[in-house]
């Protein structure tokens, strides 16, 4: 009984939910009293293993096939670690290719699947804490299998650090090339153009609380009077209101300015990812409920169409 | 051509929600039912593809997992131009308090085997329980190939391939070429949902909405069953350390502003 977690890398580079991984997969192989495996797939995988090396980790597997992430690959590669393994616990990440591969490693080894899971509770068994109704709840969701497959949030855990004594074994698999029906032909830089919204120590940003496109006028305003940049959350931009490059989060920007002030924006995780950072945050908002409080270092909690025209006015 | 596309119907829970007596859900009376955001997105693409496509014929359908009440919902993807809605339910689900990612992929992949699609579009994630899961989990079970978090899509039929995006972290799109059938699940901003027309929401009163239960898509009781269960469900204890500037709207501003003057924001 294992956990093997999978890591992930892009264009040449391990992406730093990996060494989230090694901190999620060691916490959880330790609370079950097991080994904990990681496993890289395509890229320098030699060079890969020897930076997942950090403590925590028994054995790193590597797989040379293919450069970048592919999900025929992928799927096939932790297919065949799985036969040879048997790990109790498949764990991958809640990220944009997690989402592209992670269900259909659960459905093709017939286990069950917990995704963006922020939390483990073993007793008895696991039990995984995940949000729901827009990070308004958290649940617990208990697992009742030997074998199961989870995904971890992004950003959850600390990334793990210190240098490990890890074993590295090369795993060599036959790719079966009928299974790998996509092609990745590319890939291409959005949101580029006239502004970068992480070079602002000042961002007022804007979210779906505003409601309509002529709106977004009162929000400019005080940007304006601030001496500050606008910035919005992914609705805005979704809607055309905004171009991309205004967009903060996880598929946008990451922004660290001095002061972030959100206004009608609710603080869902990947608009978090984006300005987490910020020194501090202030946030306007009608939900005493909203997850942006958790963040906020001061909150105002009342209407926005209230609010905004007075603070401009304050300046005025 | 046929279209499959699977459609949501999600809780929103209001400002001022409470949890059930039983703490496994919010009280029914705050929560509020819509067409989930991602599906209303992956319906514009679907319909916006039948209608640019020179064979007439392309069909698509909708398929819900859900109970009688969301018939609202599918009605207004029907008045988008789905042109007719499939509704799976029964007391066997009913009963299922979690209906998890392998037992909706099974469901689904019934309706796949009835109906034939040559392309079947899901959203992303449903915005209750957000497992971000149920494409590619079908995907898999149906054997068709995918791709998840698609935010543009170029179909080339006679090629057999979808050239599409993938929205990656960090403002990186990926360029794919996905071998047909296949299952894409579409990302927010793919498109520009229209509103329905008060025709369509006309027309949309006599479409079909086909209901199913298990038995009829020759499933089995026991494929809802799952070895997670939800356990418990709570307010996140808040981590906020945030001071709250309290009183009247102009009030609030005023402490507010105060605090950018202090930190030189704009001149004391
Ligand atoms: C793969 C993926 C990537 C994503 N990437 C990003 C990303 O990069 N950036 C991003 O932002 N999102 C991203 N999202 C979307 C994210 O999940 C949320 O849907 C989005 O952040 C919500 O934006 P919002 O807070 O503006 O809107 P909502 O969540 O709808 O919140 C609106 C808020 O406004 C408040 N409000 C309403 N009226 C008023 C009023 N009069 N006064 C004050 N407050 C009011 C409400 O209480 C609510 O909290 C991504 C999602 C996925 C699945
Ligand atoms: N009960 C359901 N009925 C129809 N489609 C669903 C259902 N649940 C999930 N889906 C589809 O799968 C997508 C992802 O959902 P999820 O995996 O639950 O986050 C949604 O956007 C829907 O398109």
């Amino acid at each position: 009984m294992t956990v093997l977690a999978a890591a992930e890398h892009r264009r040449g580079g391990l992406r730093d939910v990996s060494y989230e991984l090694i901190s999620a997969g060691r916490e959880l192989a330790d609370a079950l009293g097991t080994e904990f495996y990681v496993a890289v797939i395509g890229g320098t995988v030699a060079e890969f293993a020897e930076q997942l090396n950090r403590e925590g980790v028994d054995v790193i597997y590597t797989v040379a096939e293919g450069e970048e992430f592919n999900h025929g690959v992928y799927t096939q590669a932790i297919a065949s670690l799985a036969a040879d393994l048997d790990p109790a616990v498949v764990m991958m990440p809640n990220s944009v290719n997690g989402l592209d591969y992670a269900p259909a490693v659960a459905s093709g080894l017939e286990r069950p699947l917990v995704t963006d899971v922020v939390g483990f509770e073993v007793t008895d068994g696991v039990t995984a804490v995940r949000e729901m109704y827009a990070s308004k709840v958290e649940t617990t969701l208990s697992i009742d299998a030997d074998r199961f497959c989870v995904t971890i949030r992004p950003n959850e855990w600390p990334g793990a650090e210190g240098t490990g004594d890890a074993e590295v074994r090369e795993h060599d698999i036959e790719i079966d090339d009928s299974r790998v029906r996509s092609t990745v032909t590319g890939f291409q830089e959005v949101g580029g153009g006239d502004i970068d919204i992480s070079d602002a120590d000042v961002l007022v940003s804007v979210g779906r609380g505003i409601e309509e496109e002529e709106n977004i006028e009162l929000i400019e305003e005080l940007a304006d009077t601030l001496g500050a940049t606008l910035s919005s959350s992914r609705p805005i931009v979704d809607a055309g209101w905004l171009p991309k490059n205004r967009q903060v989060g996880q598929s946008g920007k990451v922004v660290t300015p001095d002061i972030y002030i959100a206004i009608g924006i609710s603080g869902a995780v990947q608009h978090v990812a984006g300005m987490k950072g910020a020194e501090t945050i202030v946030a306007i908002n009608t939900d005493p409920n909203a997850p942006i409080f958790d963040l906020a270092d001061y909150a105002i909690v009342d209407d926005l169409f209230e609010v905004v025209p007075e603070l401009t006015a304050q300046f005025g | 051509m046929k279209i499959l596309v699977t459609v949501k119907e999600v809780a929103e829970a209001a400002d001022d929600f409470e949890l059930s007596e039983n703490g496994l859900d919010i009280d029914e009376r705050y929560l509020e039912y819509d067409l989930n955001e991602w599906d209303e997105y992956a319906v514009e693409e679907a319909v916006s593809i039948a209608e640019e496509t020179d064979d007439a014929d392309v069909e698509v359908v909708s398929v819900t997992i859900g109970p009688e009440r969301s018939e609202e919902t599918i009605r207004m993807a029907l008045a988008k131009g789905v042109d007719r809605a499939i509704r799976i339910w029964d007391g066997t689900i009913e009963e299922t308090d979690l209906l998890d990612v392998e037992a909706r992929a099974e469901i689904l992949a019934a309706v796949v085997a009835d109906e034939e699609p040559d392309l079947v579009l899901t959203g992303v994630q449903a915005n209750d329980d957000g497992f971000g899961a149920t494409g590619v989990a079908l995907a898999d079970t149906i054997g068709f190939e995918w791709a998840a978090v698609v935010n543009h899509l170029d179909l080339d039929v006679a090629e057999g391939i979808a050239h599409v995006h993938r929205e990656l972290e960090g403002g990186v799109e990926e360029l794919t070429d996905v071998e047909l059938p296949a299952v894409l699940s579409i990302q927010t901003g793919i498109n520009e949902p229209r509103y329905a027309s008060l025709r369509g929401i006309r027309q949309a009163q006599s479409k079909e909405i086909a209901p199913y239960g298990l038995s009829d898509l020759g499933l089995d009781a026991a494929i809802v069953d799952s070895p997670l269960s939800l356990t418990s469900m709570y307010e996140p204890e808040t981590e906020s350390s945030a001071t709250v500037f309290e009183g009247d709207p102009s009030e609030e501003a005023g402490q507010l502003a105060e605090l950018l003057r202090d930190r030189g924001v704009v001149e004391a």
